[in-house]
């Protein structure tokens, strides 16, 4: 953010953005890329205090719902197996425990970074059962299902999956309506694999702005500004403001990947409940992978903390800082809520990056 | 979470799906399993070991396009 032309056109940007506001807007990201640049390269300190950015459920991390985290917790406890998640999952709170607490205790559990590892690491160790922590959107599903494909024509028997796949579309649907957001910021990693066009619902549909975005300062500024010229002009749009990486149609291989491993089903969202469609799950012939169907889960029932407000800082209604445990009770070292986990959370990117950011 | 990293591809290895990617100069592969039309010399987004996308390295372009339609230059 450093050149005097990108300078230039920050303050350009900053300028037609408090010039063209017609009213007091809340715009809402639902990607944890853009929580966290949006709070690193401190956005909100750029414009005017009666435009609100706030963070919907797009850290897939913070939307995984504590049953899910229970069966993982139980998957993870089971003698022979290894464990396989992504790093930020493992410090996951539910009820008093976490994958990370039960690493310490001694069970096998291995951060990877990316399936494939998982794959390699059921390759290598055939004595034992492999299971692989499927979390994320239509970023990552489409890896998952390309695992779970290799897993098959390899005719790799000892490696599972519990799947937690999310898909955005439904999500935004139920979130939006009723709610005070008044434009959208699509996620631009999402796009990339679906396409533009899958968001192309939010004005059609829901009759809101929206923008496909990078995670530039500048692309988000570009995409910010893109929103309130729809919002002054009372019209609802959809922009691809990230044409380099993102296309209509998306990467139709992933796409076709995801279709052929994968389909829908209702999943349950932290903070949202459960929605129709809105996640993913292993079609009958890939049953063979699915470590829900492969072992007998006994899933405990645990309770989250009961201040915790993560349900309603996902659903955007409240800041991070208006959380009693917020900073206190809970920080990144130790997290109390999901939120504050990965550094891709809401109450993780607003405790890093400090109160010098106005939330709200 | 959902980060994705882009690198330039330096070569593949057809028979197993793999690029190397190299990400200013630090050299990983990855799998082009979802991206097989990827040629050596593209400039790619890479999330969780997958290329997922090919990218058009024209962010100046892009970007005064999208300005001078708002008026902006
Ligand atoms: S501060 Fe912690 S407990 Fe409160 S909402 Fe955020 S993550 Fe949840």
């Amino acid at each position: 953010m450093n050149s005097l032309a990108e300078q230039k056109k920050i303050r350009q940007l900053t300028d037609y953005i408090s010039h063209t506001l017609p009213r007091p807007c809340t715009i809402m990201e639902v990607c944890g890329t853009h929580t966290m640049s949006i709070a690193r390269w401190g956005i909100r300190s750029l414009l005017p205090p009666e435009l609100r950015l706030i963070s919907g459920p797009g850290c897939p991390v913070c939307v995984t719902d504590t049953a899910t985290i229970a069966e993982a917790l139980a998957l993870a406890s089971m003698p022979g197996v290894i464990f396989t998640c992504f790093g930020d999952m493992l410090r996951v709170p539910a009820g008093d425990q976490s994958l990370a607490q039960l690493r310490t205790e001694g069970h096998d559990i291995r951060i990877v970074l990316s399936p494939l590892d998982a794959l390699e690491l059921a390759v290598d160790n055939p004595g034992r059962q492999v299971v692989f922590f499927a979390v994320g959107f239509e970023t990552t599903a489409p890896l998952t299902a390309a695992v779970a494909e290799s897993a098959r024509m390899r005719g790799v028997t000892n490696f599972t999956m519990l799947t937690a796949h999310k898909t955005m579309p439904a999500a935004i649907a139920a979130l939006l309506p009723g709610s005070a957001v008044d434009a959208l910021l699509c996620p631009g990693h999402v796009a990339a694999v679906t396409g533009s066009e899958a968001f192309a619902f939010i004005p059609r549909g829901l009759g809101k702005p929206a923008v496909v975005s990078g995670f530039e300062p500048l692309d988000i500024l570009v995409a910010i500004a893109y929103l309130v010229r729809d919002l002054a002009s009372n019209k609802a749009t959809l922009t691809n403001c990230y044409p380099r990486v993102v296309g209509g149609a998306g990467n139709t291989t992933a796409l076709n990947m995801l279709q052929k491993v994968f389909r829908p089903c209702a999943a349950v969202w932290r903070g949202l409940g459960k929605i129709a469609d809105s996640g993913l799950y292993l079609r009958s012939a890939y049953a063979d992978f699915d470590a829900r169907q492969r072992f007998q889960i006994f899933a405990a029932d645990l309770t989250d903390n009961p201040a915790c407000r993560c349900g309603k800082v996902l659903r955007g209604e409240i800041a991070p800082y208006d959380c009693p445990l917020f900073g206190g009770a809970c920080t990144p070292e130790r997290p109390a809520g999901a939120c504050m986990v990965s550094s891709e959370g809401s109450c993780a990117a607003a405790y890093q990056y400090g109160r010098s950011n106005p939330y709200a | 979470m959902c980060l994705a990293i882009p690198g330039k591809v330096i070569d593949i290895d057809s028979a197993v799906a793999l690029a190397r990617i190299d990400y200013n100069g630090l050299a990983k592969t990855a799998s082009t399993m979802l991206m097989p039309e990827v040629q050596a010399g593209d400039y790619v987004l890479v999330h969780a070991g997958f290329i997922i996308q090919i990218i058009d390295e024209q962010y100046g372009r892009d970007l005064s396009e999208l300005t001078r339609e708002l008026g902006l230059l």
